[in-house]
């Protein structure tokens, strides 16, 4: 018996090498080991040996056992790492080989550039107000000291609805009336932004729509002043177009500030240089600003002498337009889809 | 308004070395900077010539060579596209190596073949004005080869544009502009007194003026002026007006100009023979009352609107502070002037110029309000450039006043002014910056409290802001120095903003593209669209296509499908979120304003919307909201379409366009459809997520199929399946629809698979068939027995 197994031990290694997949190498273990395997015969033959025999031919059993499942083992790692790298090397992808492609939308320009700019507002520290686009004749001129026959009111070319008396309802031109209702509904202090779509009775062209968009802030708090003004959009200009673009602002004129200044920056193409953008001059007009007229705080019931603020306003889709070099700003409102999935994101 | 630099230095001693500076302290001061333009800057190398012969090019019909002579007797051969030339013409000849006003350089060059040597010059290439029909022809007796700026006695000047804000009366004059840069600039500021020899007479008794209505006219000022000739003006008076844009036309009205220009008093000649006995009544006009005005119209005058000059016989002969009648008019054969410098209510010009479409120079300044102390040295300075004409001012005047607004003196304190700027201006600097440009500051009873009169100059300026606004101008707005905000507030989004933000990043993940079509829509767009036609419209649209304000979005969004299948975009898939206007709710003046989300999808079916809305409303947490389709919206499919509800209250509609709105609208492939009420969407209580404990304990999986009529809903199904399942149901997907043999026809298969689950323990076989026999004897109760 000890000779059968130091045969089958000896043939063993030669067998399980020579199993060439691990479906073999399973037959070859079932030869040797199994339930009807050489081995298992011998064990079974054991019994009619004595006991001293079967000592000695038990431990003999076990060598050839663990030195076989040693073997198997072994060659079983090998045979397993051949087949995964057939499998592997037959499963290969073209990953540019892509068919259907998922579909993937866009973002218009005017919410992607509203996000952000809302965005760098909230972190300094403002809500964001909206209001309706129909407006009275009180929100859009009057209480924002532009009484009707006030010659400013040619500074803005006003539609009109069919509403109430004739020309009392109107949609709105700027953004400014939601800075009124925010007024006259809430309580100072006011740290708010307005971003909208505003009406002009304007002819579409390259730069003009009869219907685009606005974003204004308004601050109203004690002790507010002119200097707060300019450090806010100061803060804001570096925050939103880079730190190397710096604000000015210049004096100009609106019913509903004063003192009221035109809110230019660095240009941001030349970065101040000079070009064709900003037509040498190294800034671009961004909006209007000022500190909110006495008249107006008066009208929503302020005290102009406990209560001062500030206002700014400047158009949003021409932000959009700059940012992505779009010159015809029609583009944005055809829905034609060629134009829209350039700007995913 | 425009302003010359040498103009300027008539008032104060402007430097003329940087231009470009100077003009940098005008934008500034408020006056901002539109265009400087050198006059007389790049005309050097051109010379004067003269033609000596004109030859056909024998390669071109719209060349001619022009042979030219500078002085030296040399013939030059020029090509030249011009045809006005004739021998013996002297012209302007851009020699080689000129480099022109426009940047362009001259080099010699051959045209089809033939050499040119220069190029002759129009007057627009001499940036002389805007002629460029023809080579400007020179006075013939000028010497060849003299420089073109000697030819034409062009003085270097500098012109600037400058965009005047309305509340800047003073700045439409040049000697406001003068004042107020000089200030500045620290310059000593005059306005000269006009040097005039006055004849011996009596202008009280020559004319006379009867104010009817002093609410429309303050002040009247009259004078005559005697020997009048008409002829063109001196050269250098035409070249100023034409520089600030005003063409000369003859003495007498470039004078009347030219004193406008420069100190802001419009003012009005009247050919003293056609004004019977000299008189002038000054009043509002009445209704029906026509005037024939200085450029021939007849027009017709409003009560309560116009005010007029009219004549001894009360007929008009001018429209107040507009323009001047024809019937007055100056002429060749004038030879005494009435001249009317007046003061104007600025509210009765605007709106009479504004009413009647006649905007003119003296009605742009009337309206801002001049300035009524000018009147007199206004008169006089018309007759000092007059003067050397012949013509003589006549002793005294007539001046009537009317009503002239008062402006007292207006409280400043300089606490007040520190805390509006965020300065630390003294109460000495705010006299030293407002003196300058004619302020005049008095202390008051209180310390730091100054008494500002205003000048008259400056009706704007009424309220200590407005005092405050010409201290921070003068300080200079780059000299407040910027305040960093603090960051004792917080910002936030609302709830509406952060889920609209969320709705269209789900949208964008899903494939869809965000549009904006225009808000406004043509009469028949909503017909068009299967929408009822009642909407709110626009009073004065530009054009019909703008006319009404939509009541939904469904017209833009298909106009916009539309433009995509017309460029060959098929399958568009766009989205909206945006304003509908409803007419308004009873009692309300404004519109009933909604914001709503739409969605569109060009060649996708019903089922393909409705997938996108289960994954808004899942992500919104919009639970309750159930879809109803049997009442199918106007305009969509009726088979495909239905309702939104939420609690009772309809928040939408889904499905898919009705083919017959595809037809009416011309579009290929069916469009899949979602409109929903946002506000109304969102007003109930969304978006709580709350916690459901994860079993530890194995899950088991029921696949169950029913045979359901076609009237059926799968929701009404899928909800019976949950109500008999019971809490062990912790997933319920369909996962198979079939139709066909052997499921008899209007009906179908729909196969669930049910996960089920226990927090407490491991089902067991009992658990499965209780819940099994429970779902499959419901559902046979609703009609739907299970397939076997």
């Amino acid at each position: 018996m000890i000779d059968d197994i130091s045969r089958i031990g000896a043939d063993a290694p030669a067998r399980i090498a020579a199993a060439t997949s691990v479906e073999e190498l399973r037959a070859v273990e079932a030869d040797l080991l199994g339930k009807k395997g050489e081995l298992t015969s011998l064990k079974k033959g054991m019994g009619a040996l004595d006991p001293e025999g079967r000592k000695v031919a038990g431990a003999a059993l076990n060598e050839a056992r663990e030195s076989i499942e040693t073997a198997l083992a072994t060659r079983r790692t090998e045979l397993e790492a051949v087949e995964r790298a057939a499998t592997v090397a037959s499963e290969r992808l073209d990953l540019t080989e892509l068919v259907d492609l998922p579909e993937r939308g866009s973002l218009h320009l005017v919410t992607q550039t509203w996000d952000r700019l809302v965005d760098v507002f909230i972190g300094m520290g403002f809500t964001v107000a909206e209001g309706p686009e129909v407006e009275t004749d009180w929100y859009n001129f009057e209480a924002l000291n532009i009484p009707a026959a006030h010659p400013a009111r040619g500074m803005w070319d006003t539609l009109y609805v069919d509403l109430g008396d004739p020309e009392t309802v109107l949609l709105r031109t700027h953004t400014s009336p939601v800075q009124i209702r925010v007024m006259t509904d809430g309580e100072p202090p006011i740290y708010a932004v307005m971003p909208g779509r505003v009406y002009r009775r304007d002819t579409a062209d390259a730069s003009h729509m009869p219907v685009f968009h606005q974003i204004e802030g308004l601050v109203v708090d004690r002790n507010i002043s002119f200097a707060d003004l300019a450090g806010t959009l100061e803060a804001f200009t570096s925050a939103y177009f880079g730190g190397s673009i710096h604000s000015r602002l210049r004096p100009s004129y609106f019913p509903f500030t004063e003192p009221s200044a035109e809110y230019d920056i660095n240009c941001v193409f030349c970065e101040g240089n000079g070009c064709r953008t900003c037509g040498q001059t190294g800034w671009l007009e961004l909006g209007g600003c000022g500190m909110v007229h006495p008249t107006v705080l008066t009208n929503v019931g302020l005290d102009p002498e406990e209560w001062s603020g500030f206002a700014f306003g400047f158009g949003l889709d021409r932000l959009a337009l700059m940012r992505h070099g779009v010159d015809d700003i029609r583009e944005m409102y055809t829905g034609d889809v060629r134009f829209l999935e350039q700007f995913p994101s | 308004m425009k302003v010359l630099l040498s103009w300027l230095q008539e008032f104060a001693p402007f430097p003329s070395d940087d231009p470009v500076a100077l003009g940098d302290v005008m934008s500034d001061l408020g006056m901002a900077v539109e265009s400087i333009e050198r006059i007389g800057e790049g005309l050097d190398g051109i010379v004067t010539a003269k033609v000596l012969e004109l030859r056909k090019h024998p390669d071109a019909d719209k060349i001619q060579l022009v042979d030219v002579d500078l002085g030296d007797g040399e013939a030059l051969q020029i090509c030249c596209g011009a045809t006005n030339l004739t021998v013996g013409d002297i012209v302007p000849l851009a020699t080689l190596g000129t480099t022109m006003p426009d940047g362009m350089e001259i080099a010699r060059r051959k045209m089809r073949g033939e050499w040119s040597n220069g190029m002759l010059c129009s007057g627009r290439e001499l940036a002389l004005g805007e002629d460029h029909s023809g080579i400007y022809i020179l006075d013939p007796s000028l010497s060849l080869g003299t420089p073109i700026v000697e030819a034409l006695g062009i003085t270097p000047d500098v012109l600037f544009d400058l965009e005047i804000n309305p509340n800047r009366p003073d700045a439409m004059s040049v000697a406001g502009v003068a004042r107020d840069l000089a200030a500045r600039l620290g310059l000593p500021f005059a306005i000269p007194t006009p040097v005039v020899d006055e004849v011996a007479g009596d202008a009280a008794s020559i004319a006379s003026v009867n104010i009817i209505d002093p609410d429309l006219c303050g002040l009247f000022h009259v004078r005559v002026i005697e020997g009048i000739n008409v002829e063109p003006s001196p050269r250098w008076i035409a070249d100023r007006l034409t520089a600030l844009g005003m063409r000369p036309i003859n003495n007498v009205v470039d004078a009347s100009n030219y004193v406008m220009l420069e100190l802001g008093q419009p003012n009005h000649t009247y050919d003293l023979a056609k004004v019977a006995n000299g008189a002038l009544r000054v009043r509002w006009a009445r209704d029906g009352e026509t005037i024939t005005t200085l450029d021939g119209i007849e027009r017709t005058l409003t009560a309560g609107r116009d005010g007029v000059i009219a004549d001894a016989a009360d007929s008009p002969i001018g429209i107040a502070g507009v323009m001047g009648g024809a019937s007055t008019e100056i002429s060749e054969t004038t030879s005494t002037v009435l001249l009317e410098c007046a003061w104007w209510q600025p509210m009765a010009i605007a709106r009479s110029s504004k009413f009647m479409g006649l905007r003119s120079e003296a009605s742009a300044r009337f309206e801002r309000g001049v300035d009524p102390e000018i009147v007199d040295l206004a008169a006089r300075r018309l007759a000092e450039l007059l003067a050397p004409s012949g013509a003589r001012l006549v002793s005294g005047a007539v001046t009537v006043d009317g009503d002239l607004p008062v402006t007292p003196a207006i409280r400043v304190r300089t606490q007040r002014v520190n805390q509006l700027l965020g300065t630390a201006i003294s109460t000495d600097d705010i006299v030293s910056l407002l003196t300058p440009i004619g302020f005049s500051c008095a202390p008051s009873d209180e310390a730091d409290v100054l008494a500002v009169s205003v000048p008259t100059f400056r009706p704007d300026t009424t309220t200590e802001t407005d005092v405050i606004e010409e201290i921070a101008r003068h300080f200079g707005y780059s000299r407040i120095v910027g305040r960093a905000p603090t960051s004792a507030h917080t910002g936030s989004l609302t709830p509406l903003q952060r889920d609209r933000r969320i709705i269209r990043q789900i949208l964008v993940g899903l494939g869809v593209h965000e549009a904006m079509p225009l808000p406004f829509l043509a009469p028949g767009d909503l017909a068009r669209c299967g929408l009822p036609a009642e909407a709110v419209t626009v009073t004065n649209p530009l054009a019909a296509e703008e006319s009404i304000l939509r009541t939904s979005l469904r017209p833009g969004l298909l106009r916009a499908i539309a433009y995509n299948e017309s460029h060959r975009i098929d399958s568009a898939a766009l989205f909206e979120i945006g304003k509908a206007f409803g007419v308004p709710s009873e009692g309300n003046t404004l519109p009933d304003e909604r914001e709503h989300l739409a969605v569109a999808l060009a060649g996708s079916d019903a089922t393909a919307v409705a997938k996108i809305w289960t994954v808004l409303a899942q992500t919104l947490g919009l639970h309750e909201v159930v879809i109803d389709q049997s009442t199918p919206p106007a305009g969509l499919h009726p088979g495909r379409s239905g309702v939104l509800m939420s609690g009772g209250v309809t928040i939408g509609e889904i499905g898919e366009i009705d083919p017959g709105v595809l037809d009416a609208l011309g579009l290929r492939e069916r469009v899949a459809w979602l409109q929903l009420d946002l506000g109304a969407a969102l007003a109930v209580p969304h978006g709580e997520h709350r916690y459901h404990h994860i079993s530890r304990y194995p899950s088991s999986d029921l696949d169950l199929a029913f045979e359901v009529g076609d009237s059926v809903t799968a929701a009404t199904i899928a909800n019976a399946i949950r109500e008999a399942a019971g809490p062990l149901l912790v997933n319920l997907s369909l996962f198979d629809v079939f139709r066909g043999q052997p499921v008899p026809d209007g009906r179908r298969s729909l196969a669930y698979r049910l996960r089920l689950q226990s927090l407490d323990r491991t089902l067991t076989e009992q658990d499965l068939s209780g819940v099994q026999n429970a779902v499959v004897s419901a559902l046979a109760a609703v009609g739907a027995p299970l397939r076997g």
